[in-house]
C-alpha cells in the first residue's frame, strides 16, 4: 500500500488566502480546474436544455427567442470559457513546467493574473446571461449583432477580456519552454505535450490580439456607429467575418492542438512503447499552427467573397489534413506491438482516434467548395465540429485529466466506474452527433427552433443520446470528487511512465524538484528504461 | 525554499537559476507582448488600408483638414523622447542614478507635451464636427463616407494615445522606484522593458503620421 507524502503543494500553505494569492503553477492549475469545470457544467446544461427542446418539431417548452439565446450561450460559454482555456490552463499549467524540469512557469505572477482576468471576463459573460442573454450566435456576425436588443456588449467585452487571459498564458508558456528547460532537456528531448503546448501558445499569442481589436471595433460600432461594418454607412459586414475568422479559425487549433498533445503522451505511456515518429509529430504541431492562419476563408464560402479567394482557401484547407494525418498514423503505429494497458486514459485515447478521424475527414468534405454549398449551415456542420471539439478535444482532455489526476491529488479514482463513464460518454456522444451528420446531409438547417416532421426521429434519437452522455458526465463528477477523499494513494508513478512528472511524489512537492533534474533518457525510451508501476487495483 | 538560494540578490525570483536567465526570460516575454501590440494595431491598419483603397479621393480630401505642423511637431517630440528613454537605460547601465532619473523625467515631460498637442488637435476637430461615424457633421470634405476617415483617425490615434498614457504611468512609476533605489547597473530590467515598449509606441506613431497627415 502506497503512502501519501507528508508535505506537498496542496498542504504546504493553508487557507483560502493562500490559494487566492498563490503563484504556484500547480495551484493555479487547480484554480482553473474548478472555475473552468463550473462553466463546462453551465454550458453543458444549456446543451441538455436545447436538445430537450428539439425533441419535438414544434415548441416544447421555450419560445424561439429563448431558443436563440440558449444556443448562443451554449456556444459562447463552451468556446470562450471552457474549450479554449481548458487544456492549456488546467493541464498545461499543472504539467508543462514539471515535464521540462522547471520549478515554475517563467512569470508566475502573470500566471495568477491570467486567472483573475479569466474570472473577471467570465463575470461579464455571466452578466449577459442574467441581463437578458445574447441571441447572435457565438460568432456575433454584423449587422445583426449591432442591431439586436440583447446584451451583445457585455458578452463581447467578456470575450475581449478572456482573450488577454489566453494571450498571457500563451506568452508565459512560450518563454517557459524557451528559457526554463532543465539541463539536458533539449528541444527534441521534450515530451510531445510540451511541443503541443508550445505550438498552441504561438497561435494564442499571434491570433488572439486580432479577436481583441475585432470585438473592440464591434463594440464601438454598436455604441458610437463608426461605419466600419454597417453597410448603411459605407461599411462592410463581410469585413467583420474576415476579421472574426482570422482569429477564430486559428482558435479552432488552439482547441485541438492541446488535445493532440495529450494523446501523444497517453498513447505511449499506456502502451509502454516508444512513440513512433517523434520528430514528425513535433513538427506537425508547428505545421498545423502555421496552416491555421491561411485557411480562414473556408468559413465564408457562401458569404460573398470572390470565387478565386474561395478556390484558394478551399485548396489550402486540404493542407491541414496532412499534418493531422501524420499524427494519427504515428499514433496508430505507436500502438502496434505495444503492451497496451486497458486503463481509462487508454480508453479515452482510442475513443479520440476514432472520433477525431471522423471529425477530421468530414472536415475535408466541408473544405471542398461544391460539397460545402450543399452542407453549409446544416446539422452536418454542427456534427462535424462537435466530432472535432468534443470527440477530439474534450475526449482528449478527459483522458489527460484521468492520466494526471493521481499526480494532482495523489489519489486514484475508481477505475471500474471511470470505464463505465467513458463508455457512456462514447456511446452517448455518437448517438447524439452521428445522427446529426445524417439529418444534416438530408438538409436540416442548423440553429432552427422549429423543424419539419421528417427530421423528428433523428432529433429524438439525438436527444436520447445527450441524456446518455449526461449520465456519463455526472458519474464522472461523482467518482472524481469521491476519489479526493477515499481514493487509494496512487504512488509516484501509477502508470509506469517516463516523463519527469512521474519521477516526483504525488502530489508533487511545493517547488517540484528537490534538486535540478538532469534529463538522462528520452521521454519515451520504453525500449531502454523500465519504469515500474506503483499502483495496483488490489 | 532550498538552501542554495539564501545568498541570491533580492531581485532574484526563486524559480530562475541565475540573473541572466531571469533577464533573458523577461526580454523574450516583452518582445512577445510587443508582437501582440503590433497585431492589435494591425487590425486597425487593415481597416485603414481597405477603406483608403475604396475611397482614395475622399481620403486625400479629408487629410487636408489635419494640421501637419502639429503632427510634425508631435513626431519630433516623440522621437526625442525615444532618445531620452534610450539614454536613461544607458545611464542606469553605468550606475548613474541621478542622470537616469533626469532622463526619465525628460521623457515623461516630452510624452506630456505630445498629449497636450494631441488635446488641442482633438479639441479643434470636435469643435468643427470632424468626428467618427454618426457624429460627423462637418461639410468641408468632398467625397462619400467621409466619416470613415475620421473613424480611422480617431480610433488609431486614440488607441495610440491610450498607449502613450500607459507609457507615462510606467515611466512615472520608474522615476519613483529609481529614486527609492530599486535599480542599479546590476538590475534594471523594468527600465529596459519600458524602454522597449516606449520605442514601439513611438514607432507606431511614425507610421500613423504619414498615413494620416501626408497623404498624396
Amino acid at each position: 500500500m502506497n503512502k501519501m507524502p507528508e508535505t506537498h503543494y496542496l498542504n504546504a500553505t493553508k487557507g483560502i488566502k493562500s490559494w487566492l494569492t498563490t503563484v504556484d503553477h500547480k495551484r493555479i492549475g487547480i484554480l482553473y480546474l474548478f472555475s473552468i469545470m463550473f462553466f463546462f457544467f453551465i454550458g453543458g446544461m444549456f446543451a441538455i436544455l436545447l436538445r430537450l427542446e428539439l425533441l419535438t418539431p414544434s415548441e416544447l417548452y421555450i419560445d424561439s427567442d429563448t431558443y436563440n439565446q440558449f444556443f448562443t450561450l451554449h456556444g459562447a460559454i463552451m468556446i470562450f470559457l471552457f474549450i479554449i482555456p481548458a487544456i492549456p490552463a488546467i493541464l498545461g499549467n499543472f504539467v508543462l513546467p514539471i515535464m521540462i524540469g522547471a520549478k515554475d512557469v517563467a512569470f508566475p505572477r502573470l500566471n495568477l493574473a491570467s486567472w483573475y482576468i479569466y474570472m473577471f471576463g467570465s463575470m461579464f459573460a455571466v452578466f449577459s446571461l442574467v441581463s437578458g442573454g445574447v441571441d447572435t450566435g457565438w460568432t456575433f456576425y454584423t449587422p445583426y449583432s449591432t442591431t439586436t436588443s440583447t446584451s451583445v456588449i457585455s458578452m463581447t467585452l467578456g470575450a475581449f477580456i478572456l482573450g488577454f487571459s489566453s494571450i498571457f498564458t500563451g506568452l508565459n508558456f512560450i518563454v517557459t519552454v524557451h528559457k526554463l528547460r532543465s539541463p539536458g532537456m533539449t528541444w527534441f528531448k521534450m515530451p510531445l505535450f510540451a511541443w503541443g503546448m508550445y505550438a498552441t501558445a504561438l497561435i494564442q499569442v499571434l491570433a488572439t490580439p486580432i479577436l481583441g481589436i475585432t470585438l473592440l471595433l464591434l463594440i464601438i460600432e454598436r455604441t458610437v456607429g463608426i461605419g466600419i461594418f454597417d453597410p448603411a454607412m459605407g461599411g462592410d459586414p463581410v469585413l467583420y467575418q474576415h476579421f472574426f475568422w482570422f482569429y477564430s479559425h486559428p482558435a479552432v487549433y488552439i482547441m485541438i492542438l492541446p488535445g493532440m498533445a495529450i494523446i501523444s503522451e497517453l498513447i505511449t505511456a499506456h502502451s509502454h512503447k516508444k512513440i513512433f515518429g517523434y520528430t514528425a509529430i513535433a513538427y506537425s504541431s508547428l505545421g498545423i499552427a502555421f496552416a491555421s492562419f491561411i485557411v480562414w476563408g473556408h468559413h465564408m464560402f457562401t458569404s460573398g467573397q470572390s470565387e478565386l479567394a474561395a478556390m484558394i482557401f478551399s485548396f489550402l484547407t486540404f493542407f491541414v489534413a496532412i499534418p493531422s494525418g501524420i499524427k494519427v498514423f504515428n499514433w496508430i503505429a505507436t500502438l502496434y506491438k505495444g503492451s497496451i494497458a486497458w486503463t481509462t486514459p487508454m480508453l479515452y485515447t482510442l475513443a479520440f482516434l476514432f472520433l477525431f478521424s471522423i471529425g477530421g475527414l468530414t472536415g475535408i468534405f466541408l473544405g471542398a467548395l461544391s460539397v460545402d454549398i450543399h452542407l453549409h449551415d446544416t446539422y452536418f456542420i454542427v456534427a462535424h465540429f462537435h466530432y472535432v471539439m468534443v470527440g477530439g478535444t474534450v475526449i482528449a482532455f478527459l483522458g489527460g485529466l484521468h492520466h494526471w489526476w493521481p499526480k494532482m491529488w495523489g489519489r486514484m479514482y475508481n477505475e471500474t466506474q471511470a470505464k463505465i463513464a467513458c463508455g457512456l460518454i462514447f456511446v452517448g456522444f455518437n448517438m447524439t452527433f452521428f445522427t446529426q451528420f445524417i439529418m444534416g446531409a438530408k438538409g436540416m438547417p442548423r440553429r432552427y427552433h422549429l423543424y419539419d416532421d421528417v427530421y423528428r426521429p433523428f432529433h429524438a434519437f439525438s436527444t436520447y443520446g445527450s441524456w446518455v452522455m449526461a449520465i456519463g458526465f455526472f458519474l464522472m463528477a461523482y467518482y472524481l470528487f469521491r476519489s479526493l477523499y477515499v481514493g487509494k494513494p496512487a504512488g509516484d508513478n501509477p502508470w509506469g511512465a517516463l516523463t519527469h512528472e512521474w519521477s516526483i511524489t504525488s502530489p508533487p512537492p511545493e517547488h517540484n524538484f528537490e534538486s535540478i533534474p538532469i534529463t538522462e533518457h528520452g521521454p519515451y525510451d520504453y525500449d531502454k528504461v523500465v519504469a515500474k508501476s506503483t499502483f495496483t487495483e488490489k | 525554499m532550498s538552501q542554495s538560494h539564501t545568498n541570491q540578490p533580492a531581485f532574484m525570483q526563486h524559480h530562475f537559476s541565475d540573473a541572466e536567465q531571469q533577464r533573458e526570460s523577461a526580454k523574450l516575454g516583452m518582445w512577445l507582448f510587443l508582437l501582440t501590440e503590433i497585431l492589435l494595431f494591425g487590425g486597425l491598419f487593415v481597416f485603414y488600408a481597405i477603406y483608403r483603397a475604396w475611397h482614395p479621393e475622399m481620403f486625400h480630401n479629408a487629410h487636408k483638414v489635419l494640421d501637419v505642423t502639429m503632427g510634425a511637431t508631435n513626431t519630433i517630440v516623440l522621437i526625442t523622447s525615444s532618445i531620452t528613454m534610450a539614454l536613461s537605460i544607458r545611464s542606469i547601465q553605468l550606475n548613474k542614478i541621478k542622470q537616469t532619473i533626469w532622463f526619465l523625467v525628460t521623457t515623461l515631460l516630452l510624452a506630456g507635451t505630445f498629449m497636450v498637442i494631441k488635446y488641442f488637435e482633438y479639441e479643434h476637430k470636435i469643435h468643427l464636427g470632424q468626428l467618427p461615424g454618426h457624429y460627423y457633421t462637418y461639410t468641408g470634405v468632398e467625397g462619400t463616407n467621409q466619416h470613415v476617415f475620421f473613424s480611422a483617425y480617431f480610433l488609431m490615434t486614440g488607441l495610440h494615445g491610450i498607449h502613450v498614457f500607459v507609457g507615462m504611468c510606467l515611466i512615472g512609476w520608474l522615476i519613483f522606484k529609481t529614486k527609492a533605489g530599486m535599480f542599479s547597473s546590476q538590475y534594471y530590467t523594468h527600465i529596459e522593458m519600458t524602454g522597449l515598449y516606449w520605442h514601439l509606441v513611438d514607432l507606431i506613431w511614425i507610421f500613423l503620421f504619414p498615413l494620416f497627415y501626408l497623404i498624396g
